[in-house]
């Protein structure tokens, strides 16, 4: 019996021992045929920018993209970034900074014990994955904000998620070109769900992440390419009405970008 | 167009959508017919002029920006070349990636296959509704008809298809499915069909995606099971990529414990690190975005982040037959940008219903009728202008295509409606100077069928083949031979009384 991979396979090679042997292919189509083209891919675009990672051109030209795509940033020295953090998640508690809510009631989202009360009695919670710097956490709960961690192993429900004001996560490499963060799903980013699901995204990118062009963020995150990788460019939006972009779908509406260095 | 606040009780105004065809790649009359209905939609025509000339500007500012968009597009090209020549290996080093990460990897011949297969997961899952991530692969293999038909309602989570499902309509552009719709014609379809619209919706965007998010949210959240095309799969790691705008794509790839992706073979690249070169060329050609908001890479299944189970469904579907045609091939290097609709004069008239196949504009006109094989008209519903072929990232020259399957049309005797004819009355006329001259002379008798514009629109008898779908422009009054030699004779004092020239006087042009 013929299985359907053995016979997609030989189709495809049947179809490229006929399909190379004319030269039309070469001339219609402006690429070489057959298999010189494996050696032949031009690579004469940028493969980095003129400018450094984490210098000042680059990190402006971040600002600038993120500005453009209605992400809120805020540029702060090593020392400034804890007392940052305890202010823009304070400002979360206020029910007012989340639009709208729609109450969850799904089954198997019945949040476990352990949160189940300050997920749910407490709006106001902010998420932070269990990697995210302790200082930064303290900072936070110190400043009176109802921090939950997403326990590796235990981890929120989507509907914990769902009631969460916001979640606070640092980032993995960031391109000005183009306005991106990038998330790995590393200790101090956490899962994919919990940087999805709240509505207020507060993203740590650090200067020395931030690089000018995306072939140079690609080459970073191509030591670890098997992580679950996101990547982020202003709060969630859609261009599905008459073409006009609008800001503000089913990811974060917000997206507060916190700049160190 | 209808702006602002526009809020009131829903209409009993029905949008009529167009019904769900059997072959989502072989539907509705041929395109001459179907574009004669749609060009009479004035409506619509505004909705597609507004729209895509918004785009338009929209991609020229980015793509403007970018200082090696020539090479970015060579190299784009280059190694979507490279791909379809090294697909065979390709593909079995996709399939040891993908299984050595824990997913599942499947493999359909045909629609039928591949919805056999996806149907048969779901119940595996216990399942009968599934959330949907946009996907052209899907739509062309008619899944959510074929769920339906098992039982099983899938949700699409696009604001886009959403609205096109909502309407029980077909999609009409391969970015933005709902581009025929206006803000006003959105609002009253969530008023009429999704059931849990604010009564007061206006036709505010905003407003429109809010309530899409409201209404899609709890879904999201108890999905068990989740559908997804893919826009690259990296054959060096089985890394599989999502590009999107609204994070229904991330809710979908994110939360459910299964996940299923329908992908076409040909949606390979060698390498990681190619991604560089697609992530640069995607967005700016297709939302005229630098970057789209949100790209989600998942490698087979991570423990503790998302799916617990991952299968992908490898689809051929036509494709190895369009993969044999050395000219035609390259129609499978489409990145499904849909720039190449949003430049294209004829898709901007007639719109994406008039095509009728899910695949429409120029990369349809030539991907359509080489995915089915079978004969067909969309590869004159072209002027060959070629500014498809200047905007396509990965360099697809459309045009040449086109051509190429015309004279295929043509040499297989189905181009029909008189044109072998008409060609060979052409070619016997041309062929002799005195027969063309005759012709010629004949041809001031037709300005009397002229109307006003100078243009005759409708020819009798054999000629009205020609005119049912263009105007002829009158005939001159004076033909160019006959001015010639009154010229020549005025030079050479004769009167320039008697226009017909003498045999062999020498006033034939060279």
């Amino acid at each position: 019996m013929t299985t359907a991979r053995d016979e997609i396979l030989g189709r495809v090679r049947a179809a490229l021992a006929t399909g190379t042997a004319g030269p039309a292919a070469a001339s219609s189509t402006g690429t070489p045929a057959g298999s010189t083209t494996t050696s032949t891919v031009p690579r004469e675009y940028r493969e980095s920018g003129e400018h450094g990672a984490g210098s000042a051109h680059v990190l402006d030209l971040l600002v600038d993209r993120l500005e453009d795509y209605k992400a809120q940033v805020h540029r702060v020295s090593a020392a400034e970034v804890s007392a940052t953090l305890r202010r823009l998640a304070a400002t979360l508690s206020d029910r007012d900074h989340v639009p709208e809510r729609v109450e969850s009631t799904g089954s198997g989202a019945v949040p476990r014990p352990d949160t189940a009360e300050r997920a749910s009695g407490a709006p106001g919670v902010v998420v932070v994955p269990a990697g995210l710097a302790a200082e930064w956490v303290t900072a936070m709960s110190d400043g009176g904000v109802d921090v939950v961690v997403d326990p590796p192993g235990a981890p929120l429900t989507p509907s914990d998620l769902d009631r969460a004001a916001g979640v606070v996560t640092a980032a993995r490499v960031a391109v000005a070109e183009t306005g991106t963060i990038v998330l790995d799903s590393g200790a101090d980013q956490g899962r994919r769900a919990i940087s999805l699901v709240p509505d207020v995204h507060i993203c740590v990118v650090r200067a020395d992440q931030v690089v000018q062009t995306v072939p140079e963020a690609v080459r970073r995150l191509a030591h670890h390419p098997d992580r679950p990788l996101t990547w982020i460019s202003g709060p969630s939006a859609t261009s599905d009405i008459e073409l006009n972009r609008v800001e503000g779908v089913h990811g974060p509406r917000t997206l507060q970008v916190v700049l160190v260095g | 167009m209808t702006t602002g606040n526009n809020a009131g009780p829903p209409s009993n105004r029905t949008f009529l959508g167009m019904p769900q065809p059997a072959d989502p790649l072989r539907w509705g009359p041929s395109f001459p017919d179907a574009a004669r209905r749609e060009l009479g939609n004035d409506q619509l025509r505004r909705n597609l002029g507004h729209a895509t000339s918004t785009i338009r500007a929209k991609r020229a500012k980015v793509v403007g920006e970018v200082p090696d968009w020539e090479a970015l597009r060579d190299a784009g090209s280059a190694l979507k070349a490279q791909v379809m020549d090294r697909l065979p290996e390709l593909l079995e080093e996709l399939e040891r990636n993908v299984t050595a990460r824990g997913g599942v990897v499947h493999w359909a011949r045909d629609a039928a296959e591949a919805n056999r297969i996806v149907a048969g997961l779901v119940q595996e899952a216990g399942t009968d509704e599934v959330v949907k991530v946009k996907s052209m692969a899907t739509q062309e293999i008619g899944l959510n008809e074929a769920l339906e038909a098992e039982g099983i309602h899938a949700t699409e989570t696009d604001l886009a298809e959403l609205i096109v499902q909502l309407a029980d309509d077909m999609p009409s552009h391969i970015l933005v499915p709902a581009i025929h719709r206006n803000r006003a014609e959105i609002r009253e379809i969530f008023l009429d069909n999704m059931g849990d619209a604010p009564p007061d919706l206006t036709d505010v965007p905003r407003e429109l995606a809010m309530a899409a998010r409201a209404h899609l949210r709890r879904k999201f959240l108890s999905a068990k099971v989740a559908v997804s095309g893919a826009n690259f799969a990296v054959a060096e790691t089985g890394t599989l990529s999502v590009v999107e705008s609204e994070g229904n794509g991330r809710m979908c790839l994110t939360l459910p414990e299964t996940l299923i992706t329908v992908m076409g073979i040909e949606k390979l690249i060698p390498r990681f690190t190619d991604l560089e070169v697609f992530l640069q060329l995607l967005p700016r050609s297709s939302t005229g975005e630098r970057m789209n908001p949100y790209t989600s890479m998942w490698t087979g299944v991570t423990p503790g982040d998302g799916p617990s189970e991952f299968h992908l469904v490898l689809l051929d579907n036509g494709r190895t037959r369009v993969l044999a045609d050395e000219v035609g091939r390259s129609a499978l290097h489409c990145i499904r940008c849909s720039a190449c609709l949003n430049v294209c004069p004829v898709y901007e008239r007639v719109g994406g219903h008039a095509y009728g196949s899910v695949y429409p504009g120029p990369i349809g006109a030539i991907l359509t009728p080489q995915l089915t094989g079978e004969s067909s008209d969309l590869p004159y519903a072209s002027t060959l202008c070629g500014a498809c072929y200047e905007v396509c990232p990965v360099k697809i020259d459309i045009p040449s295509i086109l051509v190429d399957l015309r004279a295929r049309e043509v040499e297989s005797g189905s181009a029909g409606r008189g044109w072998g004819a008409a060609m060979k009355t052409a070619s016997t006329m041309m062929s002799d100077g005195g027969r063309f001259r005759r012709a010629a002379r004949l041809g001031r008798a037709g300005r009397i069928l002229g109307g006003r514009g100078g243009v005759i629109s409708r020819l009798p008898g054999p000629g009205a083949a020609w005119t049912a779908s263009r105007d002829l422009p009158l005939p001159p009054k004076r033909t160019f031979r006959d001015w010639w030699a009154a010229h020549e004779r005025e030079k050479t004092g004769e009167r320039a009384g008697d226009d017909r020239p003498r045999p062999g006087d020498g006033a034939e042009p060279r």
